[in-house]
C-alpha cells in the first residue's frame, strides 16, 4: 500500500497550515476524503438527485438506485446476511441510541443488568445510563487490565444470567485496545444478553465481518471512514431487529396510514423516518468502494507499521507517558508530556501545522480511570506517512523545550 | 513577536507555574463549578460577596496553562470590586478576548492573555475563569445572566 500516492487522491492534505505543509493525525475524530468520494458526491447531486422510493420519474428511480445500492455496499462490507439488516442512521451516536430507546428502553426490566467497560465513549455510554434510569435496569462495568485490555474471565465474571445487554467498543478510542469481540459475544450469548458494538474505531481500520464476530448490534460513522459527515450505519440481527419498535416516525417508514393509527414498513425501513440522507449514503457507498480497492487487511497492516514506528519515536522523545497496550494496538497513540497540558502541546503542535486531538475524547469516566485530567491523542489513516510521525516527533521535541 | 511567544507571554506562564489565590472559603461563599467546553479544563471558584463587594477569591481545578494562569488573574483582579465592576471586568475581557485593545489599569498581567485572540482554539480557555465569575456574581446577586462565548 503506497501511503504517497494514496495522499496524493486527498486534495485537502495538500495544504499549508501556519506556514507548515499540513500533517493530518485527527483521523479518531473524523477522516479526509479522496477525489472519488468528492466526485461521487457531487455526481449524484449534479445528475441523480431526487426524492427516494416514492417517485414514479426517472430520476426518483436513479436517487433509489444509487440510495439502495449503496445500502447493498454496506451489507457486503459488513458481511451481513441482507440488506435488510443495514439501517441508515446520522452517525454510531444516533445508531447506539436507537438500541438503547427501541431495544433497551422497550424490553428491559428492574434488575436487569447492561455490562459496559469505563473506556466507552460517551455515545456508546449515556444512552445506557438513560436507558437504565427509565427501566430500573443496572450498569456493571467489566474492569479493564492496568494497560486497558480485557480478560476474558472478567467478561465471564461480571457478565451473568441478568445481563441482557453487553456493550462495548470495538476500538477503543483513546487506548488504541482491540477487543475480543467475538469471544465476548460468545460469553453474552451463553448468558443470555445480546452484544452491541460501538464500531466507530474499527471498521474504518480492519475488515469487520458481523456474522463472524455474531455481534446483535453493530454500529460505525461514515466519516471515520473516507465518507460525508452525517451518515453512519446501524446493523442489527433481522430478527431483534423485526422485535423493535421505531424510535422515529413519520413519512417513508409507514404502510398504512389512518387517523389515529397507521402500521410501519418492513425492514430496513420501518428505521428511516423522512427522507434520508441520500447523498451521504451515496458518499459512504463510494468512500466503501474505495477502501476495499485497496484493501482492509493492506490498510490494517499500514496503520500497525506506523504505530509501531510511532511508539519508537516517541519513546525517543523522552518523558512521554503513553496509554493503553504496546502490542496489539490500533493506529492511534495517545499521551501526555511530563507537566504540559495536552491543550499546550496541540497549540504548539499546530503552530507547526500538525492536528492532533487534546481533552477527554469524550471518556471523561476513562481519563478518571487513567488518573489524568486531559490527554493528547495522534491517530493515524491510510495517507499517513512515517515522515507525518517523524515531524510529529520533532514538534514534540519542541513542545518539551518551551515548556521547559 | 512570534506565535507562540504571543501566547504564552512570560507574565502568563508565571500566573501558571504560581498560581495566585488556590484553595477553598469558608462557608457563605459563592461555589461555581464549571468544564471548559474545550474539554480538558475545569474550574472550581469561591466567591466571598458581602454587601455588594467580592471581598475574597479563592479557586481549584485543572487544566492548561491558559485556562490556570486566566483564573488566576482573574481571581487577582476581582478582590475588592462591586459586583457590578467584577460584571464589566468580564465584559472587557471578553472583548480582549475578540481582539479589541483593551487596556487594565486596575489589573495590568490581564493584557499578556491579549495574544489568545491569535489562537481562536484557545479561547474557551481563557474565558473559563471568567465565565465561572459571571455565574458566581449572579448567584450572589439573586438573579440571572446570560453567558455570552
Amino acid at each position: 500500500m503506497d501511503a504517497l500516492a494514496i495522499k496524493e487522491q486527498f486534495p485537502i492534505l495538500h495544504q499549508n497550515i501556519n506556514g507548515h505543509p499540513l500533517v493530518y493525525l485527527d483521523n479518531a475524530a473524523s477522516t479526509q476524503k479522496p477525489r472519488a468520494v468528492l466526485d461521487a458526491l457531487m455526481r449524484y447531486y449534479e445528475w441523480d438527485n431526487a426524492n427516494v422510493h416514492r417517485g414514479v420519474h426517472t430520476l426518483g428511480s436513479r436517487a433509489t438506485d444509487a440510495f439502495e445500492g449503496a445500502r447493498e455496499k454496506v451489507a457486503r462490507f459488513l458481511n451481513a446476511a441482507s440488506a435488510r439488516e443495514i439501517i441508515f442512521t446520522r452517525g454510531t451516536s444516533s445508531a447506539l441510541n436507537m438500541v438503547a430507546a427501541g431495544y433497551a428502553r422497550a424490553f428491559l426490566r428492574e434488575g436487569d443488568e447492561i455490562v459496559l467497560t469505563p473506556a466507552e465513549h460517551h455515545s456508546n455510554l449515556i444512552p445506557w445510563q438513560q436507558a437504565a434510569k427509565a427501566t430500573g435496569a443496572v450498569l456493571k462495568y467489566m474492569p479493564l487490565q492496568p494497560n486497558g485490555t480485557l480478560s476474558l474471565a472478567d467478561v465471564e465474571q461480571t457478565v451473568t444470567e441478568r445481563t441482557k445487554i453487553v456493550a462495548v467498543a470495538h476500538v477503543s478510542n483513546v487506548l488504541g485496545t482491540v477487543h475480543p469481540v467475538a469471544e465476548i459475544a460468545k460469553i453474552a450469548h451463553r448468558k443470555g444478553a445480546i452484544l452491541v458494538v460501538d464500531g466507530a474505531q474499527s471498521t474504518p481500520h480492519m475488515k469487520v465481518d458481523v456474522r463472524a464476530l455474531d455481534a446483535d448490534f453493530y454500529a460505525f460513522s461514515g466519516h471515520k471512514m473516507c465518507g460525508p459527515t452525517g451518515i453512519g450505519v446501524l446493523y442489527g440481527k433481522a430478527k431483534l431487529l423485526e422485535k423493535m419498535e421505531p424510535v422515529e416516525f413519520g413519512g417513508e417508514m409507514i404502510d398504512f396510514v389512518e387517523l389515529y393509527d397507521a402500521t410501519w414498513k418492513e425492514l430496513p425501513w420501518k428505521f428511516e423516518a423522512g427522507t434520508p440522507n441520500i447523498a451521504g449514503a451515496v458518499g459512504l457507498g463510494a468512500a466503501i468502494d474505495f477502501l476495499e480497492q485497496i484493501g482492509l487487511d493492506a490498510i490494517e497492516a499500514h496503520e500497525k507499521r506506523l504505530t509501531r514506528y510511532a511508539l519508537d519515536r516517541l519513546s525517543d522523545v523522552g518523558g512521554l507517558a503513553i496509554y493503553g497496550p504496546r502490542e496489539g494496538r490500533s493506529g492511534l497513540v495517545t499521551f501526555n508530556l511530563g507537566d504540559v497540558h495536552a491543550h499546550d502541546i496541540a497549540t504548539v503542535l499546530d503552530t507547526e501545522g500538525i492536528a492532533i486531538r487534546a481533552g477527554h475524547h469524550c471518556c471523561q469516566p476513562l481519563m478518571r480511570w487513567l488518573k489524568v485530567t486531559a490527554t493528547a491523542r495522534a491517530s493515524f489513516y491510510l495517507y499517513n506517512t512515517e515522515e507525518d510521525i517523524d515531524r510529529l516527533a520533532e514538534a514534540l521535541v519542541k513542545a518539551k523545550e518551551f515548556f521547559g | 513577536m512570534s506565535g507562540l511567544e504571543d501566547l504564552y507571554r512570560r507574565v502568563i506562564m508565571d500566573h501558571y507555574k504560581s498560581p495566585r489565590n488556590r484553595g477553598t472559603l469558608e462557608d457563605g461563599s459563592v461555589t461555581v463549578s464549571l468544564n471548559n467546553p474545550t474539554c480538558g479544563d475545569r474550574i472550581h471558584l469561591q466567591l466571598l460577596i458581602e454587601d455588594g463587594i467580592v471581598k475574597d477569591a479563592r479557586w481549584g481545578g485543572e487544566g492548561c496553562s491558559i485556562s490556570m494562569s486566566s483564573a488566576s488573574m482573574m481571581s487577582e483582579a476581582v478582590k475588592g470590586k462591586t459586583t457590578q465592576e467584577a460584571l464589566e471586568l468580564a465584559e472587557r475581557f471578553s472583548s480582549l478576548m475578540k481582539g479589541e485593545p483593551v487596556t487594565f489599569d486596575e489589573y495590568e498581567d490581564l493584557e499578556a492573555l491579549s495574544g489568545v485572540n491569535k489562537f481562536p482554539a484557545r479561547i474557551k480557555c481563557a474565558t473559563l475563569a471568567w465565565n465561572a465569575l459571571r455565574k458566581g456574581v449572579e448567584h450572589g446577586r439573586g438573579e440571572h445572566v446570560g453567558i455570552e462565548e
